[in-house]
């Protein structure tokens, strides 16, 4: 409001942030035609099959096909596995991230490409690949299988393992983003002051970057509800044990398309939803990562 | 317009002169004035795509071999997936030429829509029970797959294993709890191979087709069940001609005997 403290705010503003202000400031007010129409083919592309969605919906009998069991087995079980990867990923991805970040040693940038591999993996080669792994045969899970009795295909936990390999990845490359473009002045003052390393991880560091962790995890969670590929391969699909949301999606198809329809609406929603929680982050014109 | 008529009179005739098939529903359309297509072998040339069934795999793959070779300049795209998920791509207008499904009823989902006008049956199929080679559920017969700790992968209802793996355990009144229901037979077969299934439910002719990665458990006769495969050529093929002159060589001697080669029945 008053011109001093603006000022004064300015002058804290970060040197990207004063870029990024510099250049919004001076978009230009037209638009060129040779951009402008390519410009509306790439928005018709991109919404209308979304609209499609949308216009098609059975909106009558969206209540009754939710309510029906498959539907709500479906959706449970997509619930709570894609919630339980995410809580995974957070435990094991932001010590990765702190790791990859805050340590040097060699191999460390192929450590970094290994683990970010699923980002563009096709996720069904993950399926098959955690299958020749933590399958009964697989170089793993035939020791699981001999020694604990123990296989994972087929079972609510290949689901949460499929979901985590696709999605870890997304929180570690958010994390790790934050925590290298976070002011080290802050640990070292804290470590100075007498605080142990684990102290300064867990009292400053985890605070300061917290929103990009919160970021991360929502990412991570929505990439983890929409899984299919690996999915259907490492964990197979039967309703109520492993069929996904995704997978329930793909099979109402072939049998009940309205069904498909409703269930892709529900995702649909909680894509949005995801995007709304993560606006001040993506939906800032011209904000970077 | 006439191409219809025309393919299914067509392939009706061979299949009759041929393997003593019967054609189901021919719709009207006399086959007299209009030369089965397979004669005129000049226009039978360009590429076509064929959708088929899972289990058509192996033999489809071979007779497409055959068949451009008997037919220079033809080239046969095959796709293969469950016959349901085929049938909804047709039905939502994927390019394809020609539709051989592995259930009459998954074929008349596709017949009722308009996508085609009839269809003839070429094959037969039923079920077996496939098992790794070290049998790690020791799986001796039917009744096995009931008992607890036994995993058992079987196609989901909609594609026609499954619906004939329903169809044999309700005969035999048994109660199976499988650890998944698979888009496709292959993908049953594959988990078999993998052996991360102790037993998968398959044609008969998916065993004859994994050799000695899989062993096959008879179900008894008097609890199998059967499923037909109906092939048509679709209303909206570019290439009517070659689609014909393809699913005529599907029911000639050449087409049955890779057929029965591959354990199918005739129908």
């Amino acid at each position: 409001m008053d011109t001093a403290n603006q000022s004064r705010r300015a002058t804290r503003l970060s040197p990207r942030e004063r870029q990024r202000r510099a250049r919004t400031g001076t978009a230009p007010r037209s638009i060129p035609a040779p951009l402008l129409a390519p410009a509306l083919l790439a928005v018709a592309f991109l919404v209308l099959p979304l609209a499609g969605l949308v216009i098609r919906a059975p909106w009558g009998r969206i209540p009754e096909i939710l309510a029906s069991s498959e539907a709500l087995l479906a959706l449970r079980l997509s619930l709570w596995t894609s919630t339980l990867a995410t809580v995974i990923s957070v435990l094991i991805g932001v010590p990765l991230a702190w790791v990859l970040s805050r340590t040097r040693f060699p191999g460390q940038a192929i450590l970094r490409a290994l683990v970010t591999l699923p980002l563009v993996l096709p996720p069904v080669v993950g399926g098959v690949a955690l299958l020749l792994a933590f399958g009964r045969t697989g170089f793993i899970g035939r020791y699981l299988d001999e020694w604990f009795g123990l296989t994972i295909p087929f079972t609510p936990i290949a689901v949460v393992m499929a979901e985590t390999f696709v999605a870890m990845p997304f929180l570690v490359v958010t994390v790790e983003g934050a925590l290298r473009a976070a002011d080290p002045g802050y640990e070292e003052a804290a470590a100075t002051l007498g605080a142990r390393r684990m102290t300064v991880f867990a009292r400053v560091t985890l605070p300061l970057i917290a929103p990009s962790l919160a970021a991360g995890a929502v990412l991570c969670w929505a990439r983890a509800l929409g899984e299919f590929g690996a999915t259907i391969t490492f964990a197979g699909s039967l309703p109520g044990v492993t069929q996904t949301m995704p997978i329930a999606v793909y099979y109402a198809l072939e049998t009940d398309p309205d069904a498909a329809i409703a269930l892709s609406l529900v995702l649909l929603a909680v894509s949005v939803a995801v995007l709304v929680a993560l606006r001040d982050r993506w939906l800032r014109s011209g904000a970077g990562t | 317009m006439h191409r219809f008529p025309l393919v299914v009179a067509a392939s009706g005739l061979i299949a009759v002169a041929m393997t003593g098939c019967s054609s189901t529903n021919s719709s009207a359309g006399s086959p007299s004035g209009s030369q089965p297509a397979a004669l005129s072998s000049a226009a039978v040339t360009g590429p076509i795509t064929v959708f088929a069934a899972a289990s058509l795999t192996e033999t489809f793959t071979e007779i497409a071999h055959q068949f451009e070779a008997a037919n220079p300049g033809t080239t046969v795209t095959l796709s293969f997936a469950g016959s349901s998920a085929l049938a909804t791509q047709i039905t939502s207008g994927a390019p394809a030429d020609v539709f051989a499904a592995a259930s009459a009823q998954t074929m008349q989902t596709v017949v009722d829509t308009g996508a085609a006008t009839g269809s003839t049956t070429f094959a037969t199929n039923v079920m077996e029970i496939a098992v790794p080679p070290a049998n790690p559920g020791t799986v001796m017969q039917l009744s096995d797959l009931a008992k607890p700790g036994v995993k058992v992968a079987v196609c989901q209802d909609q594609v026609p294993c499954g619906a004939a793996t329903g169809q044999v355990f309700a005969n035999a009144q048994l109660a199976v709890r499988p650890v998944t229901l698979e888009p496709d037979v292959r993908s049953v077969l594959s988990k078999v191979t993998l052996g991360e299934v102790d037993a998968g439910v398959v044609y008969v002719t998916d065993v004859h087709s994994a050799g000695d990665k899989v062993t096959g458990v008879q179900i008894p006769a008097d609890v199998n069940a059967a499923t037909t495969y109906p092939i048509t050529t679709l209303t909206d093929s570019g290439n009517a001609t070659t689609a014909v002159a393809f699913a005529n060589y599907v029911l000639s001697l050449q087409g049955q005997s890779l057929l029965s080669a591959a354990g199918f029945a005739s129908p």
